[in-house]
């Protein structure tokens, strides 16, 4: 019998000695897939070689026309460079809000950044209804991450404000009814508005068909900000899954770390649900199957979830471009099929192994 | 070996006052066990002590107030052992004991060689490197409890709070659970206070009894003091019987009053 001190880096340490290798590995072969395929473009085996082509010191001849290339880069590459970071920052958020909620079923969209961010959406599009572009930035997702940031801040003012509360429950139901109001007020606006409702729909089914090198370099630094900042709360994350109060009694100021993780992975949230849509599901599959198959301490389902959610979202996003080409099957609805039955398979798969 | 101090200390919930102007003293090295009937305030009292709930008065430990010190240092100098205990599923035994490292690790830091080698230890010294690498879900309720005992005493604090540790356990395993928190403060001169319902062993292990009654202490020394049928009657509402063994030991019998 090895000592138990092997036993805890076994299974801290040692486990994530060959999965976070495969996580990566997986990543770079989804990224390749995902500017591999597509419904334009050139044919898919002169993607690797043209890629090749453009290493320094490296030359070959794909036979890639300049047009094709720019496919590649100006539209697919995008594309799948947001898929990844969407997928990661939803999973890493959802399964961090998971980790201070301790509640495996929450999702990122728990404390009502999204309906706030929706909300934002469509007053910009009822407002803007002509998209006139005489803004000098695109007010759309500037309106849906202030939406969804102030939909967490009135979520946060409210469950806060409750004395003597011992637990997050307050926070858990003010978010519910913070939903509730940016949801109805977005209803009644579409309401009245009716000829937008098109347009506010595509957004909220999520969107990544029309991802620029600009929305990706618009989220980059909000979401670099979470993600180191909720990695760092890994191990804290663990100490909380004893419950506030004997995480309390250990020494962890659990109302101030539960504030700094609920910041981290809502600023992530807003920022990529203002340039991608609402894209269900990610925040709590992704975390989920993890748990599954590599156990629940955060140490290692944070950064599996950060390299996974990626590797997830741009695989979800391939049918949706080819499927019934020429239009676009709206990523959110994809990850809903895929998701689900993916998740009951890994259920199943982990009953019978017991 | 560090000393406890209580003056006048208070605990309200929602404007209901659980404890009423508690002023002891535990000397360092001292048991003192906290009895009385159930909503009397023995956990609120324990609570209080590791801040998990605000109190009124001063608590002092070797003569400073535990409010004037940050969460985690407070930590270094009491630990906790809970009445009902959540040992997260999915957790192996060594990564629970590990949790008790908490104090001794900064906000953003992770545990070292040190913690590792601290828990390690723990873990041999309490015999139970079988339950290491077990997961904590498939515990009985008497190796939980030798678990949870492993993580305070890898917390390495001088105070040991113990809230019912016993009551889950069956009697082999109480004596086992308690047998283990003695030897332990002797062995590190830890200061021990502990709520227990069941007042023989209550006499038995604790160098000191306070019987608790709404919120007050209504009664305070050793054993034999305290454990008086007559005391036990007023504030327990019972009937009992009080022995005296030929070594001192209290034994408290309840009476069967009914069809007698």
């Amino acid at each position: 019998m090895s000592s138990p001190i092997t036993a805890i880096q076994s299974t801290v340490h040692g486990a994530s000695r060959w999965l976070i290798p495969a996580s990566v590995v997986a990543l770079l072969l989804a990224v390749l897939g995902g500017v591999m395929i597509g419904p334009a473009g050139p044919a898919w085996w002169r993607v690797p070689l043209e890629l090749l082509n453009r290493l320094p010191l490296i030359s070959i001849d794909s036979g890639m026309t300049s047009m094709e290339w720019a496919i590649i880069w100006q539209i697919r590459a995008p594309r799948v460079v947001l898929a990844a970071i969407v997928g990661s920052t939803l999973s890493i958020a959802g399964a961090s809000y998971q980790g201070v909620f301790r509640n495996p079923l929450v999702d990122p969209y728990l404390l009502g950044v999204a309906a706030g961010a929706g909300l934002g959406a469509t007053i910009v599009i009822t407002v803007n209804r002509s998209g006139s572009s005489d803004w000098i930035i695109d007010p759309l997702p500037l309106a849906a991450f202030l939406g969804g940031l102030l939909a967490v801040l009135a979520t946060y003012l409210v469950g806060s404000s409750v004395k003597n509360d011992r637990s997050s429950i307050s926070l858990v139901l003010a978010g519910v009814a913070v939903t509730s109001l940016a949801t109805a007020m977005q209803t009644f606006l579409l309401q009245r508005n009716s000829d937008v409702v098109r347009q506010v729909y595509s957004w909220i089914l999520g969107r990544l068909s029309t991802a620029t090198w600009g929305d990706v370099r618009l989220v980059i630094p909000y979401v670099l900000v979470s993600t180191v900042a909720l990695l760092m709360h890994r191990r804290l994350l663990d100490v909380l899954r004893v419950g506030d109060e004997e995480a309390t009694a250990l020494g962890v100021d659990v109302s101030r770390v539960r504030l700094i993780v609920v910041i981290s992975a809502t600023l992530g949230t807003a920022a990529v649900v203002a340039v991608s849509g609402l894209i269900g599901f990610v925040g709590i599959i992704v975390p989920h199957a993890i748990r599954l198959v590599v156990g629940s301490s955060y140490r290692i389902v944070l950064p599996m979830s950060l390299l996974l959610g990626a590797v997830f979202l741009i695989v979800a996003d391939i049918p949706g471009r080819i499927l019934d080409n020429p239009a676009e099957t709206p990523i959110g609805v994809v990850t809903a099929f895929l998701g689900a039955p993916f998740f009951l398979l890994i259920l199943r798969t982990r009953q019978t192994q017991r | 070996m560090t000393s406890l101090a209580f003056e006048n200390v208070s605990v309200q919930y929602d404007g209901r006052t659980a404890v009423h102007g508690f002023t002891d003293t535990i000397k360092p090295g001292e048991w003192l066990c906290i009895i009385g009937p159930n909503g009397a305030g023995k956990s609120s009292l324990l609570r209080a002590i590791t801040g998990v709930t605000p109190h009124g008065g001063r608590i002092l430990v070797d003569g400073s107030p535990l409010t004037a010190r940050s969460s985690r240092r407070r930590a270094q100098l009491i630990a906790y052992v809970p009445q009902s205990p959540v040992l997260p599923s999915g957790m192996t035994g060594a990564e629970y004991v590990l949790l008790g490292r908490n104090p001794f690790v900064t906000h953003f830091g992770h545990e070292s060689a040190l913690d590792h080698s601290m828990v390690n230890d723990v873990i041999s010294r309490l015999d139970l490197a079988d339950l290491a690498q077990r997961d904590v879900d498939t515990l009985s309720g008497g190796e939980r409890q030798r678990l949870v005992i492993a993580r305070a005493i890898a917390q390495e604090a001088p105070i040991l709070l113990l809230d019912e540790p016993t009551s889950a356990l069956d009697i082999g395993h109480q004596q086992q659970a308690l047998e283990l928190v003695d030897k332990l403060r002797r062995e590190h001169g830890l200061t021990v206070v502990s709520a227990m319902h069941d007042l023989t062993l209550a006499g038995i292990y604790s160098d000191r009894l306070a019987l608790m009654h709404a919120g007050h202490r209504v009664a305070h020394g050793p054993a034999e003091d305290v454990l008086r049928a007559e005391t036990l009657g007023e504030f327990y509402g019972v009937s009992v019987r009080v022995h005296r063994e030929d070594d001192g030991t209290i034994v408290v019998v309840p009476n069967r009053t009914a069809l007698r």
